[in-house]
C-alpha cells in the first residue's frame, strides 16, 4: 500500500509539474513535449489503478498520433521565429487578472465538491449496471461491454473520426497552379476521337500540324 | 495520507483542469498552445472519468472515457487543419494578431 501510495505521488507530482510547463514554457517544442510527458504519466497512473486497457490506448493515441500530429504542426508552422515573450506588456492587457481569479474560483469550487461530496453507500450497488468482473481481463470485459451494449455509439464514434478525417483533409486541400500533375480520371475518360485524327494525306504536299 | 482513494485522484484532475484553464487565459503566445490546454482539460475529465468507473466498480465510465479519447483525437486533428489553413492565408497564429473577425 506504502508503494502503490509513493508511485501515485511520483506520477501525478510529474504530472501536474508537466501540465503546468505545458502552459509556462517559452517555447511551444517544449511544450508538446511536456504534453507528452503529462499524457505518459497520466496513462502510468491508469495502468497503476487498473485501467490498464484505456492506459495503452491512451499512451498509443495521444502519444502515438495526437502529440506527434502537434510536433508536425509546430515544426511546420515555423513558429519559433516568432517572437515570443510570456506575457504581453501590462499595459494592453487587463484579462490576465481576471482570468487567474476565475481559474483560482473554479479550482475551489472543485475541490469544495470533492471534499464534500458523500453518497450512501447502497447507491454504489445502484450504479453497478455493469460491473468489473475480476476474473476477466480488464480488456476482455470492456470488449464485452463496448461491442454489445455501446455499439452503437462505437460505430457513430468512428463515424466522428471519419468526417474528422474528410474535414482536415478537405480543409488543408489546395490546387496549385503551375504544377503539373497527372489526372486519372482525364487519362480514362480520354477517347479515340480526341486523341487521334486521320488525314488524308496528298503527295507533295505533306501535313500540316496544328499545335 | 498512505491511503489513495478517489479524493485523490479528483483532486488531481481538478488540478490539471484548471491548469489548462489558466493556460487558455495567460497564453499569448500561439493558438497551438490554446489547443493543447484543451487537450489537458480533456485529460483531466477522463481521470475523473476513470477513477469513478474504478471505486464505484462500473465499467460504464471506462468505455464513456473511450468516446472522450475519440473526440478528442478528432477535434485535435480539425483545431490543426483549421490552423494550418489560417496560417496559410494570414501568416501569424498569434493569438492578438487574430482579429479578423473585430470588424
Amino acid at each position: 500500500m506504502i508503494v502503490h501510495s509513493i508511485f501515485f505521488y511520483i506520477f501525478s507530482l510529474i504530472a501536474i509539474i508537466a501540465a503546468i510547463m505545458v502552459t509556462v514554457s517559452k517555447n511551444t517544442v517544449h511544450s508538446v513535449f511536456f504534453l507528452i510527458l503529462d499524457f505518459i504519466s497520466i496513462s502510468c497512473l491508469f495502468i497503476m489503478i487498473g485501467a490498464e486497457f484505456l492506459g495503452m490506448i491512451m499512451l498509443i493515441v495521444y502519444v502515438g498520433a495526437v502529440a506527434v500530429l502537434f510536433l508536425f504542426v509546430v515544426m511546420m508552422l515555423n513558429v519559433a521565429q516568432q517572437k515570443n515573450e510570456l506575457f504581453v506588456k501590462a499595459k494592453d492587457s487587463n484579462h490576465i487578472p481576471i482570468g487567474l481569479i476565475v481559474s483560482i474560483i473554479i479550482f475551489f469550487e472543485l475541490i469544495i465538491v470533492i471534499g464534500g461530496w458523500k453518497h450512501k453507500p447502497q447507491i454504489v450497488e445502484s450504479f453497478s449496471t455493469v460491473g468489473i468482473n475480476l476474473t476477466n481481463s480488464n480488456t476482455h470485459s470492456i470488449g464485452q461491454v463496448l461491442y454489445t451494449d455501446y455499439i452503437h455509439l462505437f460505430q457513430l464514434s468512428g463515424m466522428i473520426l471519419l468526417v474528422a478525417m474528410i474535414g482536415a483533409i478537405v480543409l488543408t486541400f489546395r490546387k496549385r497552379s503551375g504544377v503539373k500533375k497527372q489526372s486519372y480520371f482525364k487519362q480514362i475518360s480520354r477517347e479515340k476521337y480526341e486523341g487521334v485524327e486521320l488525314v488524308e494525306v496528298e503527295s507533295n504536299k505533306g501535313v500540316k500540324i496544328d499545335v | 495520507m498512505f491511503e489513495i482513494g478517489l479524493g485523490h485522484y479528483l483532486t488531481l484532475g481538478a488540478i490539471i483542469f484548471t491548469v489548462g484553464v489558466v493556460g487558455i487565459f495567460l497564453n499569448r503566445k500561439n493558438i497551438i498552445v490554446i489547443l493543447m490546454c484543451i487537450e489537458l482539460i480533456l485529460l483531466a475529465v477522463n481521470v475523473n472519468l476513470v477513477s469513478f468507473s474504478i471505486f464505484i466498480n462500473d465499467l460504464t465510465g471506462q468505455i464513456f472515457a473511450l468516446f472522450i479519447l475519440t473526440v478528442a483525437a478528432a477535434e485535435a486533428a480539425i483545431g490543426l487543419a483549421i490552423i494550418v489553413v489560417y496560417y496559410r492565408n494570414s501568416g501569424t497564429i498569434r493569438v492578438e494578431e487574430i482579429n479578423k473577425l473585430k470588424g
